[in-house]
């Protein structure tokens, strides 16, 4: 139950703040999230730009960005992933802790962009995994992916703490690691992950 | 630089008994080559870099390229003979007929070096060597002990089209993985197909789903019944 | 393996590798540690690797026996496009080749498709071309030495710097062409939109201050003690055995030999500008290191001259075919100076609306062939370094 904004601006005139624990919870989740230093393509330096002096992506809170996927909390893709390279990109998200979370940035890590026809592209990345945020563009724009990150961060203000949607850390029976596709003779195996990518009933 | 008929004539004199030929190259750009057969291609390549005045030392590209079995279709004049009535009297009278012969040329796989000099800056230098065919005799030597800078591009070649080049020093795949089957920049090659949803299917895409959605329903109705819904 | 093996392996390698000339054998190390060899995997996900690559290293204690790369996590089937669809619709794709130099790669694909053609290009269209392809060489070379910094631990300060010049830049490319990195700008027989004079004051306000940048960057990174320890002497690349590799660009130049593309094959209008080529002596990091800060200088000097002499006149050749482009049937190989090496399109062509063949040299896979006999010998640290310097884009190795 969150306070009346009025209230709380007349209280803390007062000296008085009252907040709720999802608020206060949600609140310091978001503010520092932990990017992953994860760069695939082209979309990785804008990624970079983003971080240099122009579009400060550090007064958002991703103060760092960790190679290590154990210390990370975000993984943005960016750039096209590669039938080779989605093995590994799987099995980073699956040594990623809880709370995790995926930006796919570009139009390769969506669906595949440009390069859709190809033998060695991985029609989007969330085939194998579930993605949060998804930034048209190729390149985007530097304000496109703070765009996404403030977008990110509204998403976990808005996650409740008990109850249906609660964030998979707080739920013992979510799913946090998925199958690792296997490269095999002339495709991936599986092509896909039905659970994250259910196919949809086609509309005739 | 010396021109193409030129260089012909300075490889027939150093290499005894190779067979060099000259591909006209027909665009504006009249970039022609020689075409090197099997046997001697390591000479010729060796005698291109040390000579004095070519000097070619820089090998610059390498490509494969794949050709077809190309369908010849052919009008021509035959002489036969043919049994006519003429004046009420069966005879054999010998005339010329039209006749269409096809016959199919085949394929081959080939790959192109193009060769620099940094000594005396000049260049390009365009050599060719093909295989014999597309399916079992794809063989070619290796220039990579002439010049280092083929082997890197010689893998992609055997990658990618599937040229064993012999006497390569480390001949496995460069892009694609160890256990992929196919050599994808042919011709003939067939995507795999990993399906994709179309919002308004049509066409070959429609039959690709309806495919897809019964083998699914036989394999257990996972996500081919209707509580899945389109975003 | 024990290691009395690997020893007697090593020799018979040797002496197998004695019938192959001098340049073609890597150096072959005898392990001396007692103990095993260990086998790393470096990549694809590393923080020091420019993107998605692997080295596979064997180490003997720190020092590195053998190391083979392993590619192909960024392939894209670029070559596989560009036979399905036309010319003209490959431009965007060349643009994310080499993904820093968006421009250069467009100018190489469009000059390889005027070679096929017979397309001339008209003089106001040279000087544009010249124009962007010196800002993106300053705007490349300045990246290239941020993050070879980065490597060595500076934490990003210098790429900083360099990012906020090339930001300056990009602001450029912006305005004019629509986008900040994939410009598609080129087209065969000219450019695509023409500039304005307040475009090129605005140029020449860049250019000028970029003398001052380069001067800062120096200040901060020429005479420092750890670059100097870290670069001198380490990966040491010779003459011959550069050449016969089919190494190019600034690594080639590094090593001593003379050869830039710009001064060889005269291609644009680069013979009415006056610059030099710098050449290094060593061939080590630190030589690879002064000579791209040396060609970012001699590019503002390009620039100071063009950006005052550019003709009026029209910027495409008005007879030149965009659509239903069909060349006559034939081949060419064109190349241009990019800022990482020497970058050419192979192109067939059958007579149709597609190519028959399009091939890409790409400099930066080239110029990895011999990435294994630079670092043997070296620690795993030099490593990072050593690979840093040679400047790879993944786009491009991989296409």
């Amino acid at each position: 139950m969150a306070v009346d904004q009025q209230l709380n601006i007349e209280m803390g005139k007062q000296g008085v703040f009252v907040t709720t624990i999802q608020e206060l919870y949600n609140w310091g989740r978001k503010s520092s999230i932990w990017p992953m230093q994860f760069g695939l393509a082209c979309c990785a330096i804008e990624m970079i730009a983003t971080t240099m002096a122009r579009y400060d992506m550090a007064r958002f809170g991703a103060e760092v960005f960790r190679p290590s996927p154990r210390q990370a909390d975000l993984m943005i893709v960016s750039g096209t992933v590669t039938k080779k390279m989605a093995p590994q990109v799987v099995r980073l998200y699956n040594q990623m802790a809880e709370p995790k979370y995926v930006i796919a940035m570009g139009a390769c890590a969506i669906s595949g962009g440009p390069f859709k026809q190809g033998y060695n592209v991985l029609k989007g990345i969330d085939r194998y995994i579930p993605v949060d945020v998804h930034i048209p563009g190729c390149p985007p724009r530097p304000e496109a992916l703070l765009q996404a990150f403030i977008a990110l961060q509204k998403k976990i203000d808005e996650q409740h703490l008990t109850g249906e949607g609660r964030p998979r850390h707080l739920d013992a029976d979510a799913q946090s690691e998925f199958t690792v596709p296997e490269p095999a003779e002339h495709d991936l195996e599986p092509t896909s992950n039905h659970g994250v990518w259910p196919l949809p009933v086609v509309i005739k | 630089m010396k021109t193409v008929e030129e260089i012909k004539t300075a490889i027939e004199a150093a290499v005894p008994g190779a067979r060099i030929e000259v591909i006209p190259n027909p665009g504006p750009s009249a970039e022609h080559s020689l075409l090197l057969d099997h046997e001697h291609a390591l000479d010729v390549a060796r005698f291109l870099r040390d000579d004095a005045e070519l000097a070619l030392d820089f090998p610059s590209n390498v490509s494969g390229v794949d050709w077809l079995d190309k369908e010849i279709v052919e009008k021509i004049k035959v002489k036969r003979q043919v049994t006519k009535t003429v004046d009420g009297v069966e005879q054999t009278v010998e005339e010329t007929v039209d006749e269409t012969r096809k016959h199919i040329e085949p394929g081959y796989l080939e790959a192109v070096y193009h060769l620099y000099s940094v000594a005396r800056k000049h260049g390009p230098v365009v050599l060719r060597m093909r295989t014999v065919n597309r399916t079992d005799q794809t063989e070619m030597p290796s220039l990579t002990p002439i010049w280092r800078g083929a082997e890197f591009q010689e893998r992609e070649v055997f990658d990618l089209f599937g040229i064993v080049f012999t006497g390569h020093p480390d001949l496995r795949r460069i892009l694609m993985w160890d256990g992929f089957k196919d050599y994808p920049m042919r011709k003939d090659y067939v995507e795999p197909d990993d399906f994709e949803w179309e919002p308004t299917a049509h066409d070959e895409v429609l039959k690709r789903a309806q495919a897809h959605r019964a083998a699914l329903a036989a394999a257990g109705g996972e996500g081919a019944d209707a509580t899945h819904d389109g975003c | 393996m024990t290691v009395a093996e690997e020893i007697s392996e090593s020799i018979a390698r040797a002496q197998i590798e004695e019938k192959r000339e001098g340049w073609n054998r890597p150096p072959v190390i005898v392990p001396q540690e007692d103990g095993e060899l260990l086998e790393l995997a470096m990549g694809p996900h590393h923080p020091s690797t420019h993107g998605v690559f692997r080295m596979d290293v064997t180490l003997d204690g720190e020092r590195v026996i053998r190391l083979k790369p392993v590619f192909g996590y960024l392939h894209r089937n670029h070559e596989k496009l560009g036979e399905g669809q036309s010319y003209l619709a490959s431009i965007p794709y060349t643009d994310r080749l080499d993904y820093f130099c968006s421009l250069t790669n467009n100018w190489a694909y469009a000059l390889a498709v005027e070679k096929l053609s017979g397309q001339a290009v008209p003089e106001r269209a040279e000087y544009i071309r010249v124009i962007l392809a010196e800002l993106t060489r300053i705007q490349n070379h300045a990246a290239s030495i941020g993050f070879l910094i980065q490597e060595m631990g500076a934490s990003g300060t210098p790429l900083m710097y360099a990012f906020r010049e090339r930001e300056k830049i990009l602001d450029l490319f912006e305005s004019l062409t629509g986008s900040r990195m994939m410009c598609n700008y080129m087209r065969f027989g000219g450019c695509r939109v023409d500039i304005s004079e307040p475009w090129l004051e605005q140029a020449r306000k860049v250019v000028a201050g970029l003398p001052r940048f380069v001067d800062e960057f120096e200040n901060l990174l020429t005479t420092n003690e750890i670059l100097l320890a870290r670069c001198q002497g380490v990966g040491v690349l010779k003459p011959d055995l550069a050449v016969n590799s089919g190494v190019t660009g600034p690594m080639l130049r590094a090593s001593g030999v003379n050869y830039d593309i710009r001064k060889v094959d005269h291609y644009g209008i680069y013979d009415r500008f006056k610059f030099r080529v710098p050449l290094g002596d060593h061939g080590d990091i630190y030589d690879r290191y002064m000579v791209r800060i040396l060609e970012m200088r001699e590019s503002v000097h390009i620039l100071e001259q063009a950006l005052n002499e550019v003709p009026a006149g029209p910027i495409m050749d008005p007879k030149a075919k965009i659509r239903g482009f069909r060349p006559k049937p034939g081949e060419a190989y064109g190349r241009i100076e990019a800022p990482k090496g020497e970058l050419g399109f192979y192109l067939i062509s059958d007579g149709g609306a597609n190519p028959y063949r399009y091939r890409i040299r790409p400099p930066s896979f080239i110029n990895l062939t011999i990435l294994e006999d630079m670092c043997i010998g070296h620690n795993v640290a030099d490593v990072v370094l050593i690979f840093g310097s040679v400047d790879i884009v993944l786009g491009e190795v991989d296409r």
